[in-house]
């Protein structure tokens, strides 16, 4: 055997070693990203049916997610549908990047017991990180039915707070557009609980990541204006 | 080069004094780090992940058996190539093999548990910085056989898996009133009189258990009452 102290059998054994562990993790890496990807697809179905009131498990969410969604829209800026991009593989990380004129807005509709639902999804910025979710909303295209948010960073306890059924359960009734017709959004503030339907409150200790929320909303639905304006006057 | 040439051939598999699998000696290498040598509670290693996934039962019985897999393979692939490693680059090289063990099992985490690894987030991927873990390499794997190894990795981590259930355990009851997410304290209603089992008593739970500083203080009891029982471990002046 080489001097095990030597250079060259230290630089051997440190790229011989990196090699193999390459390989390994690369092979394990393939062959797991299927199963990893579906249980990500499955999530997602899972957290757009809980917008409509459709509690699944995981398991079952896909089969369910085809009794309930009826159609998946990928919308341009100008509201006018894309058919050549598919809504549901959409990133919308990646989307934001782009300019809004080029962006794809994906917007999915459902019937629950001959009641039809919108379901817009939502990306934005927390304290630390990205937050995400979902928002639907009723025939009308004002009043949410249900939301679902979800987070990548936020503190426990503070900003994580916003996952938890107890906030989520606020937005169910609120409305987007004011008196005026104008978008609003809901506004998450300080004892805004009752104030109106355009308001919900705040979580203490968690302004920024609530902040975070009532920006996502406003920013994402104002995007799907033009698409709204066209389905209401149908 | 004669000299090199006459040493004899490295022993992988066998260690090479003849014992049995389960001698005396071996079953202390799983028993001590249990109560004597334990590292969260003696060591006082890999307290940060004790605190931060043992509001649950599951999650901490997940990270447990996680650790045990890495610190038991880990112990093993060092222990094996112990002598072929340039000692000059060895933490690195055990870093790379920690490393690697680590992302396998949050990949399979992600494939087979998604939940739970969704739960364990970023602790999973901390494993690497489990002192427990590098601490068990440099301290035994290095100097010792692979079955040896192999007993001391499965040790330490069952000893570090022991505190972090018996934490959760304290944590969940207490905090949610539930055991890996069974009401048993009964079901609290949004009313008294929609409540069931203790909570209609008025039993409230203690919310200020879910918090991290709680698990500090839950080890600390636990720290205190090993203590009074096993004196052997109290530090003499």
């Amino acid at each position: 055997m080489m001097n095990r102290e030597s250079n060259s059998y230290t630089f051997i054994f440190a790229i011989g070693m990196v090699v193999i562990v390459a390989f390994l993790l690369a092979f394990a890496s393939t062959s797991l990203k299927d199963r990893q990807g579906e249980n990500v697809e499955k999530e997602k179905m899972q957290n757009i049916l809980k917008t409509i009131g459709v509690d699944v498990e995981r398991d079952a969410a896909k089969e369910k997610y085809g009794d309930y969604i009826k159609e998946e829209l990928s919308l341009n800026a100008d509201g006018s549908v894309d058919e050549n991009s598919e809504a549901f593989e959409i990133d919308l990380n990646r989307e934001l990047k782009l300019p809004v004129e080029e962006q794809h807005f994906p917007i999915y509709i459902a019937e629950v017991e001959g009641e039809k639902f919108y379901i817009v999804p939502l990306r934005g910025a927390g304290l630390w990180n990205a937050i995400w979710g979902y928002v639907s909303l009723k025939e009308d295209l004002n009043t949410i039915e249900g939301v679902n948010f979800d987070h990548a960073g936020e503190t426990p306890g503070l900003g994580a707070e916003i996952t938890t059924s107890w906030f989520q359960a606020q937005f169910e009734g609120k409305k987007i557009f004011d008196e005026n017709d104008e978008l609003v959004g809901v506004t998450v503030a300080k004892g805004s609980g009752t104030k109106g339907d355009n308001a919900v409150d705040a979580i203490s200790g968690a302004t920024i990541t609530g902040d975070g929320v009532t920006a996502m909303i406003k920013e994402r639905l104002s995007h799907y204006l033009p698409y709204f304006k066209k389905e209401r006057t149908q | 080069m004669s000299k090199k040439a006459k040493k004899s051939p490295i022993i992988l598999f066998v260690s090479e004094e003849k014992e049995p699998l389960f001698s005396k000696q071996n079953r202390k290498l799983i028993t001590d780090p249990l109560n004597d040598d334990n590292p969260i509670t003696v060591q006082v290693l890999g307290i940060c992940s004790a605190l931060a996934i043992t509001v649950q039962l599951k999650p901490a019985l997940v990270m447990s058996l996680a650790v045990m897999a890495v610190l038991a393979f880990s112990n093993v692939i060092v222990s094996m190539i112990r002598n072929f490693i340039p000692s000059r680059i060895r933490i690195i090289v055990q870093l790379v093999i920690v490393a690697a063990l680590v992302i396998l099992v949050d990949q399979v985490l992600k494939a087979y548990a998604y939940d739970v690894s969704k739960q364990l987030s970023v602790f999973v991927g901390l494993i690497i910085t489990n002192c427990i873990v590098m601490g068990r390499l440099e301290a035994f794997a290095l100097g010792n056989g692979p079955w040896k190894s192999f007993l001391d990795g499965i040790g330490n981590a069952a000893g570090y898996g022991f505190i972090l259930i018996l934490v959760a355990f304290f944590r969940e009851l207490l905090g949610s009133g539930k055991l890996f997410g069974y009401e048993v304290l009964g079901h609290k209603g949004v009313t008294l009189a929609e409540s069931t089992g203790l909570y209609a008593l008025g039993y409230e739970n203690n919310g200020f258990m879910l918090f991290p500083p709680m698990a500090l203080i839950v080890v600390g009891i636990i720290i205190w009452v090993q203590r009074s029982k096993n004196r052997e471990l109290i530090e003499k002046e």
